[in-house]
């Protein structure tokens, strides 16, 4: 039975809460806007005595990350939370932690990278941590956040895995954003995840171990393969904790939520908050007789790619939302598109599939928005042909 | 989709808004009700104008994005008055509700909105948080009056909301001030 307690909560204390559930032995973090709230009051949980957990206070976010990965090697359940720049600093250490296989639970609150200076919402810091070798689950509200944290600590710390798990919300719109969701019981998230036996721990002394050694190129290479190996792991683990997260929360969890695509010929991918925005108008185009589906991927790493051909097929023409730029990439588009057409192109689907780009900087996007991409997908579908392979949504031309 | 209310407060930081947001949410939860509840956020100083939104519906709310056209504009700053466009995308027959001495007669002509079909809404919050708090947070109290205005909830589930939040960091007569200040802000509600 389902026993949960209706809540007001903002995303980033939904992932506070998160946190004190789970009972970390170590969190090591440096506050970030709009990352602050998680650990403001997580640390509030700490001072209060309500987890256990050492609370690292550290310098910067390459100190925390590399808190965490010293943690991690001595065998604790690990976890920490930043946004944006903080995400950039820590860059080196991210790539080491999952290069060691540690399996550290981190939140992240979306938030554009500098320059221009701005704190708001854009996909850009975690996209940049693409690379990275951690495994990325996007939520769309609040409630998602805080279920996907609590996933993320089985999905990162199983035995085929041992992978790194980053859960990202957008920066206000989910991050401060007040709305009601449920709370599990201290007890279920308990059970949920179960304790943590590292399978090597540096601490253990009876059986000493080398972490991060000295890997020429007689090993290095064997090495990569094998993280490359557990990534691909990843997508069933992910699949049947979010179903075995559906018996305790009522909420199952898979690799896209799907909205209207079973007969559709039109789609629109977006992640994150957005999401809720185009199935809002994706109902709307429905009532008016536009046989057009929206896919919200929630796993961006490992990237679903034979699932996405399998939810294509059939459609005639897709529009991809990013939230940030892949520099430099064919035309200035956007990583999940990129993504998206490569897996499309190497089924042999010929789908159109076009890319817009929105929301930069916390640019916010309305419904009309979607009314255009539909309408720009209909012309595509009616002449055959691709004007813009990457558009702008919402920009002062 | 069940009725849904989208409000927007316009006032200055620090005054309170984000915490009379949450309140009025702590109200719609109470009533088993659906709501968000976000402030826009600038380059964030004490005193600088600031936006917030609230939404409540009976129905889940999928959407994500600011409120440009409310129902309900709450004005918990009299002297944004000129300085702001408060009924921006306003509804034709919505609701504007400011925290001020002046009538709504008054209220009524500043804003343009004579011969409108806009409700317009009145009471001097400042002076009784001055007067019932001894400091200068009027936004929690636009709640009575928002509720005076639009039964958008019961006003005793915000007492109850209040008793329950405040009462987690304040003492014992400071959340029964606010609960009275509340109450006393709901009773003298003028329109015109």
């Amino acid at each position: 039975m389902v026993v949960s307690t209706k809540m007001a909560l903002d995303g980033a204390h939904a992932a506070a809460r998160a946190m004190q559930q789970i009972n970390p032995d170590v969190l090591a973090a440096y506050p970030i806007t709009p990352q602050t709230a998680i650990v403001q009051t997580f640390s509030q949980y700490v001072a209060d005595g309500e987890v256990d957990t050492e609370f690292i206070a550290v310098e910067s976010e390459h100190a925390a990350m590399s808190a965490c990965v010293g943690a991690a090697a001595a065998g604790g359940r690990v976890m920490t939370a930043t946004a944006a720049n903080g995400l950039a600093l820590m860059w080196e250490i991210v790539y080491i932690a999952a290069s060691m296989r540690l399996p550290i639970v981190m939140a992240v609150v979306n938030r554009a990278l500098s320059a221009p200076l701005n704190i708001h919402c854009d996909h850009s810091d975690s996209m940049g941590a693409r690379e990275a070798g951690w495994i990325q689950l996007y939520s769309e509200t609040a409630q998602e956040a805080y279920d996907n944290l609590i996933q993320a600590v089985r999905i990162a710390e199983h035995p085929d895995l041992l992978l790194p798990v980053m859960v990202m919300q957008d920066g206000f719109i989910t991050g401060h954003g007040l709305e009601r969701m449920e709370v599990l019981e201290d007890s279920a998230v308990r059970d949920f995840i179960g304790t943590y036996k590292a399978k090597y721990s540096l601490l253990d002394i009876d059986h000493p171990i080398t972490f991060g050694a000295w890997d020429m190129y007689d090993y290095y290479f064997e090495h990569k393969r094998q993280q490359t190996d557990a990534m691909s792991k990843a997508m069933k683990v992910i699949v049947d904790v979010g179903e075995e997260f559906g018996k305790i929360s009522g909420r199952s969890y898979g690799i896209f939520d799907a909205y209207a695509m079973d007969d559709a010929e039109l789609a629109i991918i977006v992640l994150s908050s957005t999401a809720g925005t185009a199935r809002t108008s994706v109902k709307e185009l429905r009532a008016e007789g536009v046989k057009i589906g929206l896919l919200k991927p929630r796993v961006f790493r490992p990237f679903p790619a034979q699932e996405f051909v399998d939810a294509l097929k059939g459609v005639k023409a897709v529009a991809v939302l990013d939230r940030s730029i892949s520099f430099g990439a064919m035309d200035g588009a956007g990583p999940l598109f990129l993504e998206v057409c490569a897996a499309l192109f190497a089924a042999g689907l010929k789908t159109k599939v076009v890319n817009y780009i929105y929301g930069l900087g916390g640019r916010d996007i309305f419904p009309q928005h979607f009314a255009q991409v539909a309408s720009d997908l209909q012309d595509i579908t009616a002449t055959g042909k691709v004007k813009s392979l990457v558009s702008y949504l919402g920009l002062r031309e | 989709m069940g009725k849904l209310t989208e409000i927007r407060w316009h006032g200055r930081a620090g005054q309170g808004v984000v915490t009379a947001g949450e309140l009025l949410a702590g109200a719609a939860l109470e009533e088993d009700k659906y709501f968000q509840s976000f402030p826009d956020y600038g380059p964030e100083r004490m005193g600088a104008p600031i936006k917030a939104y609230t939404r409540i519906s009976d129905e889940p709310i999928d959407v994500h994005y600011q409120i440009l056209s409310p129902e309900v504009v709450v004005v918990v700053n009299p002297n944004l008055l000129g300085i702001v466009d408060v009924t921006e995308g306003l509804a034709g027959n919505g609701i504007v509700i400011v925290n001020t001495p002046e009538p709504p007669k008054k209220i009524r002509q500043v804003l343009g909105l004579k011969g409108s079909k806009v409700r317009v809404f009145t009471v001097d919050a400042t002076a009784i948080a001055l007067e019932m708090l001894k400091r200068n947070i009027p936004a929690t109290l636009m709640i009575g009056a928002i509720i005076r205005a639009t039964k958008l909830v019961e006003l005793d589930n915000v007492v109850h909301v209040i008793r329950e939040k405040l009462g987690a960091k304040l003492r014992g007569e400071i959340v029964e001030a606010n609960v009275k200040a509340l109450h006393r802000a709901y009773e003298k509600v003028q329109e015109g």
